[in-house]
């Protein structure tokens, strides 16, 4: 009897097995990676799951291929996945980049550890959120999602492949080595539903595989169906053919930005926590925002009005939330496990009209809540 | 001082005829980059009569491209076609191969992008015995870039960044895909029409990971900078240098120029792909649990 795809129950994971989990209850049937720490747990979980459930795990030469193949098992017809962390992530991002040129839904998770190049290997960092934002060449948009949770790293893993199939773009999964490491209670449900990916209609002679629809997203044929279609890294029109005129090239990254740009409401998440009379706001992500809502209830219990707003959706950069928080507030807190990446973005969004500070550490290690209850006491 | 009218003569009347694999191409495309003498053209034709020949649905085929002039065949060929990034066409076959186990793929690329920035990908995808056929089409630089130097240039050779001639050893492609687990190996220059068909034919009907090397002029800037004459002038160079030899060692196949050197066959062997290693373990899993 072949295993359950949804493995529905409670169960005792951490994070990496949640997102492998995940994967395969949204559809999941192509697994390429290469062994980096503290990713191994995803592609080890998936290398004994997908077997049994009627899907591959391949384990590639290096991380090139490995999105590379993640690429190519989409235009396959798979929904497929890869999981790295920071110097893989690096090597990815040739091919990430091709996945945004060709609309190639797919997910990306990176399980990030502290960096520059090597850093430390086997510790927590966050310090490749700009990256994932900016990390290939060329200008584009793409989701990034930060759970705080095992149990949010396996909802976020399924609602990061119907994104995904939704807007034909790659959809990243920026958690950390805490939350993939961390052991916690996961609630699989009885039933997911798969992600489900936009068919072309009419005649294969009549389809034109990058014609968008109303909604700037072009339905997807794949392989061995008929429509022999052409698909290129190079600038093309809505046959898929290269065409090398800066009219071409304008008209397409704006699309490929729009269509993402333009439906905010449709993978924007985020929590409020004790927002409602805060006077200083953090706001954070990931394990960080853990670490800050215990700082929130330690400055509380001295009396301090301080409230967190939790960003779930990192990229697009939620800017109009923010500035709505911003405006509630005397004063922001921003904590992460970097020197400042997400709070440049808060800066941009709020524009100095509240002051900011930023609680940084560069990783190896969470903050401890008193360091961040010393930034709040910054601001108040 | 006016500048003297240059005056031009109308351009030639363009009487084209039809190509007799006009079906397998994408006519709106054509024509094509390639330049006049360069091998692209012949070896294109020669997988396309192979494909004719043997009556396979072009639904059944895909064609993965690198970058670089031979990775422009992906532009041209009327079946699901993937132009990807530099060095990356197998690790983009090996994900659509196994998402699609049925589907035939041809990886047709150039000696720079399967041996130089994608060397890695192909060693283990030979190694894997993964079921595609790669065509590498062997121009001895980057052709796309304005001839630099490669992975191939024979010692001595003369490109743009090794304008006082190449001193790095060059790979022997053959030797590298035998000695890396290829099932099938094969090498013939861009004069052997039939030869290449038959080959191509054989890869496309024998599992497991298949190499063709095509050794093709570049008279535009390979055979310019090294004084090969034209891309005909190449060919003749090919018809009184390269010797069959079915079968040869490959530690005698190696390139030398102005010397005789090999091609043929050299490698034809049967060995489980990954695909059928993978379907063995699962079927194995299968009966562990339903015992």
């Amino acid at each position: 009897m072949p295993a359950k795809a949804v493995l529905s129950g409670v169960h005792f994971m951490n994070g990496d097995e949640a997102i492998a989990e995940g994967a395969m209850a949204a559809g999941c049937r192509f697994f390429a990676a290469y062994p980096i720490t503290p990713q191994s747990e995803i592609a080890e979980r998936l290398a004994a799951r997908l077997p049994r459930i009627g899907g591959t795990f391949v384990q590639m030469e290096d991380e090139l291929a490995a999105m590379a193949a993640v690429v190519g098992a989409s235009w396959g017809g798979d929904k497929a996945m890869t999981a790295t962390s920071g110097p893989g992530f690096s090597l990815m991002m040739e091919n990430l980049g091709l996945a945004v040129m060709t609309e190639t839904p797919c997910v990306l998770a990176n399980v990030q550890r502290a960096g520059p190049s090597t850093g430390l290997p086997t510790a927590v960092g966050q310090g490749d959120m700009m990256q994932a934002r900016w990390g290939s060449h060329g200008h584009y948009e793409l989701i990034a999602l930060c759970p705080y949770s095992p149990q949010e790293a396996f909802d976020l893993t399924v609602r990061a492949f119907a994104m995904a199939e939704r807007f034909r773009t790659p959809v990243l999964i920026m958690t950390d080595e805490v939350v993939g490491h961390m052991y916690e209670k996961v609630e699989i449900p009885e039933e997911v539903s798969e992600a489900s990916r936009r068919r072309p209609q009419g005649p294969p002679d009549e389809f034109l595989p990058f014609k968008p629809d109303e909604d700037l997203v072009p339905p997807m044929a794949c392989t061995g169906e008929g429509y022999r279609i052409h698909v290129t890294g190079l600038t093309h029109d809505e046959r898929g053919y290269p065409d090398m005129s800066a009219d071409a090239q304008d008209k397409l990254v704006r699309r490929l930005c729009d269509k993402i740009r333009l439906y905010p409401d449709e993978y924007t998440l985020w929590e409020e926590h004790f927002l409602e009379d805060a006077e200083v706001a953090i706001i954070s992500y990931g394990i960080s925002a853990r670490v800050a809502l215990r700082a929130v209830e330690l400055a509380r219990r001295q009396g301090h009005k301080v409230g967190l707003l939790r960003l779930v959706t990192a990229w697009p950069f939620p800017d109009d939330l923010v500035r709505r928080v911003a405006d509630s507030v005397k004063g922001l807190v921003t904590v992460e496990l970097n020197l400042g990446q997400i709070s440049r973005e808060v800066e941009r969004a709020v524009k100095g009209k509240v002051p900011q500070v930023g609680v940084y550490h560069s990783g190896g290690r969470i903050h401890r809540p008193e360091e961040v209850l010393a930034g709040i006491e910054e601001v108040l | 001082m006016p500048v003297k009218e240059q005056r031009q003569a109308p351009p030639p009347e363009i009487t084209q005829g039809r190509h007799p694999m006009e079906k397998y191409l994408r006519m709106d495309r054509i024509p094509h980059i390639w330049c006049a003498g360069c091998g692209l053209g012949t070896t294109l034709a020669s997988f396309l009569y192979a494909v004719d020949d043997m009556g396979l649905d072009p639904d059944s085929l895909a064609v993965i491209s690198g970058i670089g002039c031979t990775g422009r065949v992906a532009g041209y060929v009327r079946m699901d076609s993937y132009h990807t990034t530099h060095g990356r066409p197998i690790a983009f076959a090996t994900g659509l191969k196994l998402a699609k186990p049925y589907t035939k793929a041809v990886v047709f690329s150039g000696d720079g992008d399967l041996f130089a920035i994608g060397g890695n990908h192909f060693i283990h995808a030979a190694r894997r015995n993964l079921d595609m056929n790669v065509i590498c089409v062997n121009n001895l630089n980057y052709g796309m870039t304005g001839g630099q130097v490669g992975p191939t240039t024979p010692l001595g050779g003369r490109c743009t960044t090794s304008p006082y001639g190449n001193f790095e050893h060059p790979f022997n492609l053959v030797h590298v895909a035998a000695s890396a687990g290829a099932a099938y190996v094969a090498r013939w220059t861009s004069l052997d029409v039939r030869r290449l068909q038959k080959a191509i034919q054989e890869m496309l009907s024998r599992k497991g990971f298949s190499f063709l090397e095509v050794i093709a002029p570049c008279p535009t800037n390979y055979g310019r900078r090294n004084k090969l004459g034209s891309g005909l002038d190449e060919l003749r160079y090919y018809a009184d240098h390269a010797v069959i030899k079915h079968g040869a060692d490959l530690s005698e196949t190696d390139m030398i120029p102005g010397q005789d050197f090999l091609v043929g066959k050299f490698v034809d062997s049967e060995k489980p792909t990954f695909w059928e290693m993978y379907q063995d373990k699962v079927a194995a899993l299968e009966e562990r649990s339903s015992r």
